[in-house]
């Protein structure tokens, strides 16, 4: 009896609380179409390799948004996937995760490390928007401008130190710039990242050729064909720790496709430069994001 | 003596352009085609059911010149607009950006409709957005 009692409580409150949610709509993604951006693949809101000052999903600022993603990119020697979901509070924090699969197919052969030996990474992320609104402040120059830092993880930590790593885990710290020049239909993004990783931290941290934090760049410019379409290119430098295998800056050109404020899609050419002496990777990137 | 020449050519190519470059008035279709877009708008406006709340207590008859003339006259058109400031007409009313979006989003609509570039409807769109300051007040 005091168990259907408290059952009948807790059906009232969680009622209650739903209505309370419909009521305020705290869900109501009251942002306009495709300015929520996407999700990179380290989960954060951005781009598809950089993070953006945007505060991920549709939240305004008295709402909240989420974002789940899928992505795969297929390179000619390596398979990268990444899981995730992020959660924008007020237009203001985002807290996101993702977990990267890296399965190195026949090259993993080639490295003696056996045929689809995979790498994991657990990314955990969180931004704080400074100030600025990149949509809204169209009277100024000033950009949106946010802060934030990613958590990584990486396991395969016996391999991690036969190839230099000085550690398999590190934080990355970003300061990211976003503007929308409405009148031209133009979004930009300047982020400067200072981090310590190698391949994104799927090869751990520092090396033996440098084990400090050093700033790089990143880059992104989306040109709007229409409220649902818009088309891109990245760039994004990173450092080069590693006496083993030599690294390069990374490039994407992407399509974006927004069906509604639920769904979006991502299909890019990704050029990740040269990994694990494999030779440079260029391939195929491809996004799938659901969310508020 | 070069330099005032080419000064001279400089002058009469800005003035040219000038004279050639459309108001964002023109390219929304000017009187006719901008009276279209407003009033179908404002269709979308007192129908929306996230904007109920906002436009229920207005008389149409009363907003819709007003509406127009302040649209004319933000986009370099022929127009005068005597109504009140965006902040003070606006005051009081608890307009949050969810709602202020929704009337950016059914005028696309209404721009869309009228077969409006999206390019040229952003040009629009920038000069309305920093309106959210003094609008939204939630």
């Amino acid at each position: 009896m005091r168990r259907a009692v408290l059952a009948l409580l807790a059906a009232l409150v969680w009622a209650g609380g739903g209505r309370a949610w419909a009521q305020a709509n705290l869900a109501g993604s009251g942002r306009l179409l495709a300015t929520s951006g996407i999700t990179d693949v380290e989960g954060t809101g951005g781009g598809g390799l950089v993070p953006w000052a945007l505060i991920t999903g549709y939240g305004t600022n008295d709402q909240i948004g989420a974002n789940l993603h899928a992505t795969v990119a297929g390179e000619p020697d390596f398979l990268l996937t990444s899981l995730g979901a992020g959660i924008g509070l007020y237009d203001r924090i985002e807290f996101s995760y993702a977990h990267e699969w890296f399965d190195t197919g026949r090259a993993g052969a080639r490295l003696g490390l056996g045929q689809g030996y995979q790498f994991h990474l657990d990314v955990a992320g969180a931004k704080v928007r400074l100030f600025g609104n990149a949509v809204y402040d169209q009277d100024t120059l000033l950009p949106e401008v946010s802060a934030g830092a990613e958590f990584k993880a990486a396991d395969r930590h016996a391999v991690l130190d036969a190839i230099g790593a000085k550690s398999p885990d590190g934080v990355d710290f970003y300061a990211a710039a976003t503007k929308l020049f409405l009148s031209e239909s133009l979004l930009v993004d300047a982020t400067l990242r200072f981090t310590k990783a190698n391949q994104f931290g799927l090869l751990g941290f520092g090396g033996d050729r440098n084990d400090s934090y050093r700033p790089e760049f990143e880059a992104s410019a989306a040109l709007l064909l229409s409220r649902r379409l818009a088309i891109g290119a990245e760039v994004r430098t990173k450092p080069d720790n590693l006496g083993f295998a030599r690294e390069g800056p990374a490039f994407d050109a992407f399509v974006a496709y927004f069906l509604d404020k639920h769904v979006s899609a991502t299909l890019a050419f990704l050029a990740l430069g040269p990994i694990a002496r494999q030779g440079d990777q260029n391939g195929v990137y491809f996004s799938l994001q659901s969310g508020f | 003596m070069r330099i005032l020449l080419f000064a001279s050519l400089l002058a009469a190519a800005l003035t040219g352009r000038c004279m050639a470059a459309e108001t964002l008035y023109d390219q929304l279709g000017g009187h006719d085609g901008l009276s279209r877009i407003v009033d179908r708008a404002l269709t979308l406006y007192f129908t929306d059911p996230r904007l109920h709340a906002d436009f229920d207590n207005i008389n149409r008859d009363w907003l819709q010149p007003r509406f127009y003339a302040f649209f004319c006259k933000t986009t370099g058109g022929p127009c005068v607009y005597k109504g009140r400031a965006m902040a003070p007409s606006h005051k009081g009313l608890h307009i949050d950006q969810a709602r202020f979006n929704a009337v950016v989003e059914d005028l696309q609509t209404a721009m869309d409709e009228s077969r409006i570039p999206f390019r040229t409807q952003n040009r629009l769109l920038a000069l309305l957005a920093p309106m959210e300051r003094a609008i939204v007040t939630r």
